[in-house]
């Protein structure tokens, strides 16, 4: 049993089914303590799931779930030192803000007044102090959401569980609240738990993320990692955009694996274990790594021709044909520092790529 | 314009609201006829003077509304004391039907909230099961009741079967047999708005109390109940307000002991030992009565709400 107080939660061997159908399929993984943790994944992909287990809500089917050192998965939702911010808020209509943030501290035992005095403290701690009297369903979706996160976050609960709770706002709303959060976690020194589908807020907020799908998890680590050196197929192309293509490997050496994609383009990759000669197997390239040029400016530049330029407005994408061969996407910055040389369609071009761009991933 | 929706210009409203007065004129009728109408004959009669062999003389008399509430003595020439048989009659309605309210709101909260909690499939074959019995006469069901609660009936064979008890209970005659027949005549009223109430409810709010520690009792108490409150009312209200006028239950599972309003003024009107007039007041009475208890109910609820 592990004692380390540096490990919120630890989850060993976790399982969950429904009858015959396996929600989750043996998830292990440690959640460092005073941690911004994210769990990412499409819908279906278990995330939910495993934070309910760790609230308490549904049951483990097999393994268990430990709160710094004590194991908590066989104990009800309420004895659990966990709070959550449920994705519809899930407010209580018939109370006060103030006395929604207060409910946790009454039911922890706290008198009347304690529970208020505090609950006033971490409306102010979220900007929420004008509306403590309001009912919930007197406030803006925006404002709503704050007032879930103050009632999470008074009973001081030793890990905060985030079930999407930005997916309700608009753009402009998620954004500031993502950096809201973000503060709020490094001010409280509590362990935060966020659930989210959306990759782009994983990447900008978290330390670490967990990426799940269909029940298994697909790979664990900081953003950059996650981003850069994403494990398989389904990572890098769930994460950010990518150019994914099929190439064959013709041979390895000193770290270094010699490809060609098909119609004959030749380029060279980091070598990755378990991938040999001969071996048919999956490359990532982020668009933003490629640069396009007039002429070839190196030996594996790959000629093509521009069949699409996109304007994004900070950045300028060109969809370029390789001759013979698959389609490519370029990603350049649109500022007089970028490299965004603008190629009419039909124009010939080289692509050309960073050091280290082209990844071999595993299936 | 009172309601309407807004229209654009003089001629074209006048003519919806013409549309509207004619459309309306159903309602107005059925209203009128079947509720107005009745309800200012038996105001009418509550002032007439009593005809021997029932019936009223058209004669204006407060005797009816006197007779409830003053003793004048056997020949009526003593000095008026407070008739308390009536308002005991009234007292004892009062407190009947409100156990009877208890009780169904006991048995029935725990129903609805099973039924709801059903998958959505199976909700309306619960529903189903609970109306069932109603598809039987209230008469043969009431005395069904008087059979089953009886001495020799299969609640006391059981229980003395059981070893629970040594003695009948002798149940049947006493307040609560009455209480037991208004529960079971009028609990599908309790369990389908507390039903309708729960099956809205938003459950997540049960896991949000939970979450933040509250045990179930709590979540029940302070989350659960508060937000199915209107749901609660109007079915105590169903069940309370024919209770407190019924006569079946009381007439053939209770004893003299247990004579309700509704007995009381269905006497009034049966053959010819009646007094219409007295049986009138007493039915403006127990109206008065029971719109003054609504009125209540009504401001507690929508101070609460504020």
């Amino acid at each position: 049993m592990p004692q380390d107080r540096d490990i919120a939660i630890d989850v060993q061997g976790a399982v969950k089914r429904y009858g015959t159908f396996t929600a989750l399929k043996t998830i292990s993984l440690s959640i460092r303590d005073n941690e911004f943790f994210t769990l990412l994944g499409p819908s279906g992909c278990g995330k939910t799931t495993l934070l309910r287990m760790i609230a308490g809500f549904e049951d483990v089917t097999e393994g268990a779930i430990y709160l710094y050192g004590d194991e908590i998965d066989t104990l009800p939702p309420h004895k659990r030192p966990v709070n959550t911010v449920f994705q519809n808020y899930a407010l209580f209509p018939h109370m006060t803000v103030l006395d929604n943030v207060g409910f946790g501290l009454e039911m922890l035992g706290k008198s009347k007044a304690e529970a208020r005095a505090r609950a006033g403290e971490v409306l102010e701690m979220v900007q929420l102090s004008q509306f403590a009297a309001r009912k919930p369903s007197q406030l803006s979706g925006g404002q709503q959401q704050r007032v879930a996160l103050a009632r999470a976050l008074a009973p001081r609960p030793k890990v905060l569980l985030l079930d999407e709770p930005l997916s309700a706002l608009d753009l402009k709303l998620r954004k500031a609240m993502q950096v809201e959060l973000k503060h709020l976690q490094r001010e409280t020194g509590i362990t935060f738990i966020f659930v989210t589908h959306d990759q782009e807020e994983a990447l900008t907020m978290s330390d670490r993320i967990a990426v799940m799908s269909a029940g298994e998890l697909q790979q664990l680590g900081e953003a950059r990692e996650i981003y850069e050196h994403p494990r398989n197929v389904f990572v890098a192309d769930f994460i950010g955009d990518t150019n994914l293509m099929e190439v064959t490997v013709d041979a390895v050496s000193n770290g270094r694996a010699q490809c060609h994609l098909g119609g004959g383009h030749r380029l060279t990759c980091d070598a990755v274990d378990g991938i040999g000669p001969g071996a048919k197997v999956h490359m990532s390239l982020r668009p933003e790594r490629l640069f396009l040029s007039a002429d070839p400016v190196a030996d594996e530049s790959l000629k093509g021709r521009v069949r699409e330029m996109i304007y994004i407005g900070t950045d300028i994408a060109t969809i370029v044909d390789l001759d013979g061969g698959p389609q490519f996407t370029v990603r350049s910055s649109n500022s007089s520092r970028g490299n965004a040389r603008i190629f009419e369609p039909g124009t010939e071009v080289a692509v050309n790529m960073e050091q280290g761009a082209a990844r071999l991933l595993i299936d | 314009m009172a309601g309407g929706g807004a229209t654009g210009g003089t001629v074209q409203s006048e003519t919806y609201r013409e549309a509207r007065t004619l459309l309306l004129l159903p309602a107005w009728v059925t209203l009128g006829l079947l509720t107005l109408a009745p309800l200012m004959i038996m105001l009418v009669y509550s002032f007439l003077t009593k005809e021997f062999r029932g019936g009223v003389i058209w004669e204006f008399s407060l005797d009816a509304y006197d007779q409830f509430f003053f003793d004048r003595g056997l020949f009526g020439d003593e000095p008026p004391k407070i008739e308390w048989t009536y308002i005991g009659i009234f007292w004892r309605s009062i407190w009947q039907a409100g156990a009877a309210t208890i009780l169904s709101l006991l048995i029935g909260f725990p129903t609805a909230y099973f039924i709801a909690t059903r998958p959505e499939g199976q909700r309306a074959f619960w529903v189903f099961l609970v109306t069932i019995p109603y598809w039987v006469n209230l008469l043969i069901r009431t005395v069904s009741m008087k059979f089953l609660l009886r001495d020799e009936g299969p609640l006391n064979d059981g229980l003395i079967g059981l070893g629970i008890i040594s003695e009948p209970l002798g149940i049947v005659n006493t307040n609560l047999a009455v209480q037991l027949g208004l529960f079971y005549s009028y609990l599908p009223f309790m369990v389908l708005p507390i039903y309708a109430a729960v099956e809205r409810y938003n459950f997540a709010l049960s896991e949000a109390a939970s979450d933040l520690y509250a045990p179930r009792w709590a979540v029940l108490r302070r989350i659960v109940i508060p937000s199915v409150k209107p749901g609660i009312i109007a079915g105590c209200i169903l069940v309370f307000v024919p209770s407190l006028g019924s006569f079946l239950a009381p007439d053939l599972l209770g004893g003299a002991r247990t004579f309700m309003i509704g007995s009381l003024i269905e006497e009034q009107f049966k053959g010819n030992a009646g007094n219409w007039p007295f049986g009138a007041a007493a039915s403006m009475i127990l109206l008065t009565m029971v719109l003054f208890l609504l009125m209540v109910f009504a401001r507690q609820s929508r101070k609460e709400a504020a």
